[in-house]
């Protein structure tokens, strides 16, 4: 599948928004977090700001932006619809939770809990947009729904253990930081070791029916050059590059931003805050490439029509 | 409304195709872009027509296969085309509702005045049926020729998708599979057709009919072995003396 740059943004940014959100509106009425109200404001306006750029990002995957209104009709059948209508919906109880807890210094548990419910549903409907789709194995498997919720849970837990350093080091929320990175990149190494050995769904002969006569090869494509199924469905990456890049995403990413948490757990002072402040950009760049591959690496039932011998 | 619908009619409209028939001229394919580039659907926007990487949106395309190795080997020629499938993804992922299935005779449409060229029901088509067109943002597809299939200004035997009317060789069939007493579905019984991908659970309503078991030996046709006479001793007389003179 072609890794559309927008897509990847929004899942990266706003999922991170999206964890980060569900932590503050937990944790805080919980009196876990500081009820500082600067604090609030930093770290809400840090949430709600990855949220929205995310969510302004997607729109340019559309052909014509000017009716994305419309996406929010279908939420009986749609997952990609139920995700718009969950993600606006959660700008309620979240802004009513900064507005209580920013202007008016009171911390709201119920619309705390609701932004929370929010932003974990809205990662849920973003997850099942892909496992939902039977044209894509890689996609539609188990472990698509547990990899988002835990990148979500990993970024918000990294930015939010970042934030702290300002206001109040909490070495519980680093360890949490520390815990979702570990787990993440666990659950991620499991989904690429499940794609690598799982058995074929679908065949060239079973796409063409094709099946009695021996093997089907692509004598003629249909056309001389490129077409929108082949730019969009049709992308491949090389064994070689994905193994590479998977690499970087374990130890670029996961691996690094794990020894700057356990930096920041261990030291105080000017070293944690930096430690912290790097620990969570990395994180990013880590589920950035690992979202980057799960668009590179997953074959589209279509291309078996175009020479693909299995998907 | 991109729910399907709760009380669908028996009535499937959609298409058999004869693998053992088609030549792979692509006529079906060429016939259907000039028909939809001027109904419903048009454009089918081309993009750089006439450059060096010509690109551009198309209901049916025509793909050839090899079949199987050596003396066993076999070319099949394989049109692919919207399938109106009964369990279309295509239609229950789409976010606005421009993506439907029709209760009356199971045609899978796009209403392009809703779509907002999210991309999403290509991908949840795994016979690549819908294709984007860049220049007006939104989604397109075969629509079995609701514009023809239905025209009363046309005569009867004409009122059949473009691609159907075309195809030289009769490898293409349309009517009712709802209907197990249409002509197609006998087809279908007789000459074992079959599903694309049923892994998939789409259930396609398009069969295609597989290819002939190949004939081994050339059969009687009625004519002598030995199609031509011995050659004639050479002439004697008048006769041997002109074929000396002519030979010379």
């Amino acid at each position: 599948m072609h890794p559309a740059l927008s897509v990847i943004i929004f899942s990266t940014t706003s999922g991170a928004g999206y964890g980060l959100l569900a932590l503050l509106g937990i944790l805080t009425p919980l009196e876990n977090l500081p009820h500082d109200r600067i604090f609030g404001f930093a770290a809400l306006a840090l949430a709600l700001g990855a949220i929205t750029v995310g969510l302004l990002a997607s729109m340019f995957h559309l052909g014509r932006r000017e009716r994305a209104w419309r996406a929010f009709s279908q939420w009986r059948s749609s997952w990609l619809s139920r995700e718009g209508v969950v993600a606006v919906a959660t700008y309620l109880p979240a802004g009513l939770f900064g507005i209580l807890w920013v202007f008016f210094g009171r911390v709201s548990l119920t619309a705390g809990v609701l932004a929370a419910l929010g932003a974990v549903v809205t990662v849920c409907c973003t997850a099942m947009i892909y496992r939902s789709l039977k044209p894509v194995p890689r996609w539609h498997n188990g472990w698509v729904l547990p990899n988002y919720l835990l990148a979500a849970l990993m970024s918000g837990a990294l930015w939010l253990a970042a934030i702290l350093q300002f206001f109040a080091p909490n070495p519980a929320i680093t360890l949490l930081a520390l815990a979702a990175t570990a787990l993440t990149a666990l659950v991620k190494i499991g989904y690429w070791r499940f794609i690598d050995d799982a058995a074929p769904t679908s065949t060239a002969a079973s796409a063409t029916g094709l099946v009695n006569s021996g093997p089907v090869r692509l004598f003629e494509a249909p056309h001389t050059s490129q077409n929108y199924l082949l730019k969009e469905m049709g992308f491949e990456i090389a064994r070689k590059h994905a193994a590479k890049l998977r690499r970087m995403a374990l130890t670029l990413g996961f691996g690094l931003s794990f020894l700057l948490s356990l930096v920041a757990l261990v030291t105080t002072g000017w070293l944690a805050v930096i430690a912290a402040l790097l620990a969570a950009p990395l994180g990013m760049v880590g589920i950035f490439v690992e979202r980057w591959l799960f668009f590179a690496e997953a074959k589209h039932a279509v291309t078996l029509y175009y020479g693909q011998t299995a998907v | 409304m991109t729910s399907l619908p709760e009380q669908p009619s028996p009535k499937r409209l959609g298409l058999v195709i004869d693998l053992d028939i088609c030549v792979g001229c692509h006529a079906c394919a060429v016939n259907c872009k000039e028909w939809n580039s001027g109904g419903v659907s048009g454009p089918l926007t081309d993009l750089m027509p006439y450059g060096a990487e010509p690109d551009g949106v198309w209901f049916n395309r025509v793909h050839t296969y090899e079949v199987g190795e050596g003396a066993e080997g076999r070319t099949v020629h394989f049109p692919r085309s919207c399938l109106h499938c009964a369990e279309p993804a295509c239609v229950t992922v789409c976010p606005t509702g421009a993506s439907f299935k029709r209760a009356e005779d199971g045609i899978v449409l796009i209403d392009e005045d809703l779509c907002i060229g999210c991309k999403l029901c290509s991908w949840a088509c795994p016979y690549g049926a819908r294709e984007f067109d860049e220049d007006v943002g939104v989604m397109k597809k075969c629509t079995l020729c609701i514009d023809r299939i239905y025209n009363e200004t046309f005569a009867p035997e004409d009122r059949v998708p473009a691609c159907v009317a075309t195809c030289p060789a009769s490898a293409r069939h349309f009517g009712d599979l709802g209907d197990p007493d249409s002509d197609v579905s006998k087809l279908v019984v007789e000459r074992l057709g079959y599903d694309l991908m049923p892994e998939m659970g789409y259930a396609p309503t398009n069969k295609y009919l597989p290819p002939r078991p190949r004939q081994r030996s050339a059969g009687c046709t009625g004519a002598p072995a030995a199609a031509l006479a011995p050659a004639a001793p050479a002439p004697q007389g008048l006769l041997g003396w002109l074929d000396r003179l002519l030979s010379q």
